[in-house]
């Protein structure tokens, strides 16, 4: 039976109808430590095509270190991080980033003097091959790349309805509009895996629904595979087909959110059981 | 009927429209739409070919003549090729509000019986899917933005390329069939039906003819001068009779382009970027851009303010009218090589001139110098440090605008988007006469229009050059108008609309066998140049008991005007003379009390203070002086008012929701008042019961103070009385 529960088949199909392909992102037995503290304690999950992971767990839970294992911006000191059938080989953040690797960031990083669309545009850098010759020349490939680049940038603008803000520095944005940027920023370098840390933290209820309307349009107009982490339960639970807890840098559960949901383990570290 | 058809030629249909405007414009813009990040734009071949596509597979999938297709969207060509594409197969558009919520749409989807609805988005699908689950007449929806519509049930879903994919591969086997229906369309056959807003009672579907959207596209256009070289910015609801006829009517019968803003938020910029030359907004649109404005110019350093207010102000003294207005029509054909020779010659001459003048006054001033001592050019020099009154009166006048022109008006009408209008309207409502004045005077020809949908929005225009802040101008080609013994508005025209669609009795209430059409609306013509001048809603205004026209509500607008006055209810119906309660605005008289050092406690104490009421007199006083102007209202100048001790208010049912004052219950509710009003007495003890926020209730006691205000003319006659 080819069910979400059944982690071992090569794919699922999901209670909407999707089918979700073999595993794109495999961790195995990942320990992360820095100095004496232990931030992720023997941690084994993966991620499969085409489908929205979640993480979650209370504060400190070791969430977006695990992020940040994935995106190859720590280096874990025990386990293996497989990435396509291949065992990854530690790597400078950019090298991550053209196999396919997008992210945002908790704490939005983007370039405030920049306005909108040249922010979304250095989503595009790891495409554009022109050197900084022909740049200043500028006639002939630098133009042309430009306008290819720009029609993505363009399309992403589109889908995620910000036009009316491309010309606006993002200095100027309010906080969920930045946010947005960052999305779509993300969006640009067409990844076909995009880490998502907290894409709705401090939002209202409205930017929330607007938000997750474009992480489930992403996911079926583009096919992308998203891993977020996300503390609002009501999304993480509605939105992911699978779910990770986390607590004290352990996995204490894996499966749909409906198993997660039940699961006694996951109950007691968000009730707060006194541990002993 | 027969000249009619002459005068617009053979084209008695928007199809027909269509294929001369490919014949004579085939490759001048004729829509253009925003879309990632560039004006894309369609030539008429172009659109017609799309539109020709559509219709092709909109009859692929079994339309029939008289269907209704309802067509739900923001404004994009492909809406409004979607409604084309329906005429063209002898089908009938219905546009609707997007914005409209289920209920609101159930209701009209039910009531045309449309078998096809084409959506723009993913939203307006939903919609409709929603109501499809109520009424089942829908057999197939077309939507344009395929966005998250992946995963629905597309057995009678369609995407708007696939219908055009289909009609373009049934080509041959349908052109025959289509080309027949095109050519049964005739000048009586339905051009759109478009439903009312239903601000009384349901909405009414409004029967639109081929004659009566054409014509008054052809006597409008003719009427403003527009011609194929006008681009207009496509923005307001497509489902308003008004964006019909400058979309579509006018668009289609002068040949001109339309753009297509990117999205609602956008259409700022996307007015700046068009830079219309023909524009419709309601007045509430203006005031916010002068808001805007005002605002921004607080902010701006001391020189631009200092400019600013300095070229405002000599623009608002009637410069602006004067030199300001742009020219009636723009000529922007190819010149000959005579015309050129000519023009360069002109040219050659201005420049000539212009440096004679500076020639002449240095050789002048070298002479002043000359003639006169020192002493003497510093006092010219004080009171003219730059020579700007080199000239004078007129000449001055006209150097000083043009100088503004390049200064502060052409940057503010460019940042606006205004940089290339020619013709403007409001409409809708009443506009601010400050506002009206600022576009006005800084070179914007902004007029107004009085219309509504079942006259195909043409009833009344300001002709250029006779245009006031007060009236709603001469009848619009082609109108007929005339006014009841009430001073209902009744008009008679080539637009007057069909029928109200499956109601007859509306119909026959609206509409009589002559072709009279009442507006529900009063007014009158004004005696020196013959323009209407609204008053209020026909069953609002009464008469007085001497005969005299009775609205309250023309009055109680001009009062309300003043930010001070919050409120104003007026008496006089069937009295020899006319009242008014008055209710204070709290925050700006407070915001007055605070600079003036008035002390008060409470809203009450406040009303009642002696200073208060003093201004309040100086406002009413004004109001008369205004109304005695117009020789029909004249009776309507207010003797007697006070101040109400507390605002009426929804809670206490003195109101409704929406801030409507309710006549009736106001006048029960404060009888006593009313009395010492026409009774002459000078102070009145009330006690009122009002509603708490929470419900309680609790009373107020006040003694009222009464006040006369001089009113302007006959008042030897009204104290007789």
């Amino acid at each position: 039976m080819t069910t979400a529960t059944d982690m071992n088949a090569d794919s699922y199909v999901t209670a909407d109808g999707r089918t979700i392909g073999g595993v794109v992102m495999d961790l195995k037995n990942i320990t992360l430590r820095f100095g004496g503290v232990v931030a992720i304690k023997d941690i084994s999950f993966d991620i499969r095509e085409g489908e929205i992971r979640a993480i979650i767990g209370p504060n400190g839970a070791g969430k977006s270190s695990m992020l940040n294992v994935i995106s190859g911006f720590y280096k874990p000191q025990e386990g293996e991080v497989w990435f396509r059938g291949a065992k990854r080989p530690p790597m400078k953040p950019y090298q991550v980033a053209r196999q396919g690797l997008a992210r945002t960031f908790q704490n939005i990083a983007l370039f405030d003097g920049m306005t909108v669309l040249d922010n979304i545009m250095t989503g595009r850098l790891n495409h554009m091959k022109a050197n900084i010759f022909q740049q200043a020349i500028w006639k002939g490939k630098a133009e042309r790349e430009e306008l290819e680049n720009r029609e993505i940038c363009e399309k992403v603008i589109d889908f995620l309805e910000i036009q009316h803000i491309r010309k606006t520095p993002v200095g100027r944005l309010p906080y969920g509009l930045k946010k947005r940027v960052e999305l779509a920023r993300a969006l640009a370098a067409q990844p076909s895996l995009l880490l998502l840390d907290e894409p709705m933290a401090g939002m209202n209820v409205e930017e929330k629904e607007d938000m997750s309307r474009f992480i489930l349009d992403m996911n079926d107009e583009f096919g992308t595979t998203i891993a977020l982490i996300e503390h609002d339960m009501g999304v993480v639970m509605d939105l992911s087909d699978r779910v990770v807890v986390m607590d004290y840098g352990k996995k204490i559960g894996d499966g749909t959110p409906d198993e997660v949901r039940n699961n006694q383990d996951v109950i007691d570290a968000y009730l707060g059981v006194a541990h002993d | 009927m027969s000249q009619e058809l002459a005068a617009a030629g053979d084209f008695a249909s928007i199809p027909a429209l269509l294929a001369r405007n490919v014949k004579t414009y085939g490759n001048r813009p004729a829509y253009r739409e925003k879309e990632f990040g560039i004006w894309q734009s369609w030539t008429w071949a172009e659109a017609a070919e799309e539109i020709e596509k559509l219709a092709l597979g909109l009859l692929a999938l079994g339309i029939d003549r008289g269907d209704h297709v309802a067509i739900i969207g923001r404004n994009r060509p492909a809406h409004y090729w979607a409604m084309v594409a329906a005429q063209k197969v002898g089908a009938v558009p219905v546009p609707l509000y997007q914005d409209a919520v289920v209920e609101e749409m159930e209701y009209v989807l039910e009531h045309c019986g449309a078998r096809f609805v084409v959506c723009g988005d993913q939203e307006q699908v939903d919609k409709v899917i929603e109501v499809q689950e109520k009424i089942h007449h829908i057999e197939h929806v077309v939507y344009y933005d395929k966005r998250g519509l992946r995963k629905y049930d597309h057995s009678h879903l369609h995407w708007y390329h696939d219908i055009q994919e289909e009609g373009h591969a049934a080509h041959s086997r349908l052109q025959g069939e289509m080309a027949a229906r095109e050519a049964e369309l005739d000048y009586d056959s339905t051009c759109v039906m478009l439903y009312t807003s239903g601000t009384t009672g349901r909405p009414k579907g409004v029967v639109l003819s081929n004659r009566n959207i054409i014509e008054s596209a052809k006597n409008s256009s003719e009427f403003d001068n527009l011609g194929v070289n006008e681009d207009i910015l496509a923005y307001l609801p497509m489902a308003w009779v008004g964006d019909f006829i400058f979309s579509l009517g006018q668009a289609m019968w002068c040949g001109f382009c339309v753009n297509c803003p990117e999205s609602a938020e956008t259409m700022m910029t996307d007015l700046r970027e068009i830079g219309p030359t023909y524009y419709f907004a309601p007045p509430r649109v203006f005031e916010t851009q002068l808001t805007n404005v005002m605002i921004r110019m607080e902010d701006s350093g001391d020189l631009k303010y200092a400019l600013f207010h300095h070229f405002m102000d000599f623009a608002k003294k009637g410069a602006g009218e004067k030199y300001g207005m742009p020219r009636r029509k723009v000529t922007t054909q190819k010149k000959t090589l005579e015309q050129k020779i000519r023009h360069g010659f002109r040219y050659a001459m201005g420049i000539g001139f212009a440096a004679e003048t500076i020639v002449e006054n240095v050789i002048r001033l070298g002479f002043a110098k000359l003639r006169y001592g020192k002493d003497v050019r510093k006092h010219f020099k004080a009171k003219d440090p730059i020579g700007l009154k080199l000239y004078r009166g007129n000449a001055h006048d006209y150097f000083k605008y043009r100088l503004g022109d390049v200064l502060v008006y052409g940057p503010l009408k460019d940042t606006l988007g205004f940089g290339r209008i020619r013709v403007g309207y409001t409409a809708g409502e009443a506009i601010g006469p400050e506002i009206f004045e600022f576009y006005r005077s800084m070179g914007i020809n902004l007029k107004q229009l009085y219309g509504q949908t079942e006259a195909t929005v043409f009833i009344t225009v300001q002709p250029d050059g006779e245009v006031r802040n007060d009236t709603v101008g001469v009848p619009a080609p082609g109108v007929e108008i005339k006014l009841s013994d009430t001073g209902e508005i009744f008009y008679r025209s080539p637009g007057t609309f069909v029928e109200y669609y499956n109601n007859p009795e509306s119909t026959a209430d609206t509409k009589d066998p002559e072709g009279w059409v009442a507006t529900g609306d009063a007014g009158f013509f004004d005696k020196q140049n013959g323009h209407l001048r609204i008053i209020d809603r026909a069953k609002d205004v009464g008469k007085m008991a001497d005969g005299r026209l009775f609205a309250p509500k023309y009055v109680e607008n001009k009062l309300k005007f003043y930010p001070d006055i919050l409120e104003a209810v007026v008496f006089g119906n069937e009295r020899n003379m006319c009242t008014a309660f008055i209710n204070i605005d709290l925050t700006a008289v407070g915001n007055w009390a605070e600079r003036n050092n008035v002390a008060y406690a409470s809203y009450q104490e406040l009303a009642g203070h002696p200073k208060v009421l003093e201004t309040i007199q100086e406002h009413v006083e004004t109001v008369n002086k205004s109304v005695a102007e117009d020789e029909m209202l004249s009776g309507c100048q207010i003797h007697r008012f006070l101040v109400l001790h507390k605002e009426l208010d929804a809670d206490d049912g003195e109101m409704t929701r929406t801030r409507k004052v309710r006549r009736k219950i106001v006048e029960e509710k404060y009888a006593p008042l009313i009395d010492a009003l026409y009774g002459g007495k000078s102070e009145q003890f009330i006690e009122t019961e009002v509603t708490y926020e929470d419900g309680r209730k609790g009373s107020i006691k006040a003694t009222l103070e009464i006040r006369d205000a001089a009113v302007v003319g006959k008042k030897q006659e009204m104290a007789a009385e």
